[in-house]
């Protein structure tokens, strides 16, 4: 019997080791799962890559885990958001590395990762400095740049409600990347607000399907 | 505000004011991605008659206006992380979905702000000379290459008196050769093969005012 259910964060997010590369769902302070981090900030575990899309505010989830220093590199879109304090703190500090990617760089670059991809062209930041040393390809007349996939060995993501099977729908925008995040990770880790029963979620809305999910657990 | 203190008769136009002059061409049945800061108040100021759908870089088509004090989805912000509201006919979707529409050429109008802008069309409007900040973009790069249309949103000088309307872009580029059109608090200037031509001034600036403020050539459409 499949039953990705988990009773406690503890067990959720266990086997994350140091070093992993670490995808962390949320927009802002919308659909980040602020328990799942805060496990994992119990688990000890340092030398993170974390991918999301802002680095943290203030002094909990992604903020925490960089104050704590267990963040080696994050890979993010906009680490400027007011109260991202921590990072900035780091950053100037030259304590943590930053890898700059255009935000729909940074979900196709986990959605061909997700889809068995070698990567892309696109045309975003193509003639910014942020293509330095990569391919560049004009194609239809226009310049784009080639980006790699972007794989990781674990995904923390929030979602609403969850079945045993893994299947997931979300709450309004806190959807964002925890679609995409789910498909690119070897372990993919929801926190749900609650469990239904198996046939409770509509197959015509499920948003995340059950294969790309390995554990539930309600936070 | 200082730069103009010697034309007191120049009726620079105010944050709002300048919003409504953007929204005026934004035509009925538009799907409209508005930039942080400056740009969002255009939907403040939009024709009441027309039927505008906003995109959110975060997953959202039709968006509406700030919930009233208290009442908010606190899971509902718009790409500057404020909360906003879903209008009936609205959708959700996952970012990358988001992106398909940014980068696909799905979005008709995208209106953002600008540091700089060439007369070419490049725009630089994510990163300055100052190294003490982190850098940051977030989706500017994928909604400047791909709206169909690209309105800037500007002052049009600096806080300081310097032309942000140039030859070339001295900061790095978001994208190259992508404005249609700028709209500043003095004038609406058109982004054309031959250079930056100007379509409207405030009363009481002169051309060669105008001229002085930007630092590049500008040729005027009336004129034409």
């Amino acid at each position: 019997m499949i039953d990705k259910r988990v009773a406690s964060l503890a067990v959720a997010v266990a086997g994350v080791r140091d070093g992993d590369t670490v995808l962390v769902g949320g927009f802002g302070n919308s659909g980040v799962p602020v328990e799942l981090v805060h496990a994992v900030l119990d688990l000890g575990v340092r030398d993170l890559t974390v991918v999301t899309n802002n680095a943290g505010s203030g002094e909990t989830d992604i903020a925490a885990l960089i104050r704590e220093r267990r963040v080696r590199k994050i890979v993010c879109s906009y680490p400027r958001s007011s109260g991202s304090v921590w990072f900035e703190k780091l950053w100037r500090a030259g304590e943590i590395e930053l890898e700059l990617v255009p935000q729909g760089t940074l979900s196709e670059r986990m959605r061909v990762a997700g889809a068995g991809l070698g990567g892309f062209f696109t045309p975003a930041g193509a003639d910014s400095p942020l293509a330095e040393g990569k391919e560049v390809r004009v194609i239809d007349g226009r310049r784009h740049v080639f980006e790699e996939p972007l794989k990781a060995d674990v995904a923390l993501i929030k979602a609403d409600r969850a079945d045993r099977w893994g299947n997931l729908v979300y709450h309004s925008a806190a959807r964002n990347f925890g679609p995409v995040m789910a498909t690119a990770a070897a372990l993919t880790v929801a926190q749900v607000r609650a469990f239904v029963e198996l046939g409770e979620l509509d197959p015509e809305t499920v948003v995340t399907p059950g294969i790309f999910v390995d554990r539930v657990v309600v936070a | 505000m200082s730069e103009l203190a010697s034309e007191p008769s120049a009726q620079r136009l105010d944050k709002r004011q300048l919003a409504a002059r953007v929204a005026q061409d934004i035509p009925d049945g538009s799907y409209v991605n508005l930039g942080i800061g400056l740009p969002t108040l255009v939907a403040d100021v939009a024709p009441p008659d027309r039927e505008i759908i906003y995109h959110s870089e975060n997953g959202i088509l039709g968006m509406g206006p700030a919930p009233e004090e208290g009442t908010g989805d606190p899971e509902l912000i718009n790409a500057g992380k404020q909360p906003v509201t879903l209008l009936p006919g609205g959708a959700y979707f996952h970012h990358t979905d988001a992106f398909v529409m940014m980068r696909g050429g799905h979005i008709d109008i995208t209106v953002l702000g600008a540091f700089q802008v060439a007369a070419n069309g490049d725009l630089a409007n994510w990163a300055t000379d100052d190294a003490t900040l982190p850098p940051a973009v977030g989706g500017a790069m994928d909604l400047a290459v791909g709206a169909r249309r690209v309105l800037v949103m500007t002052t049009h000088t600096t806080r300081d008196g310097r032309p942000k309307l140039l030859r070339s872009c001295t900061y790095p580029l978001t994208a190259a050769g992508v404005v249609d059109r700028i709209y500043t608090d003095l004038a609406v200037i058109d982004v054309t093969p031959d250079g930056f031509v100007v379509r409207e001034v405030v009363p009481g600036l002169s051309r060669d005012e105008l001229q002085a403020r930007t630092g590049a050539p500008l040729r005027f459409a009336t004129d034409t």
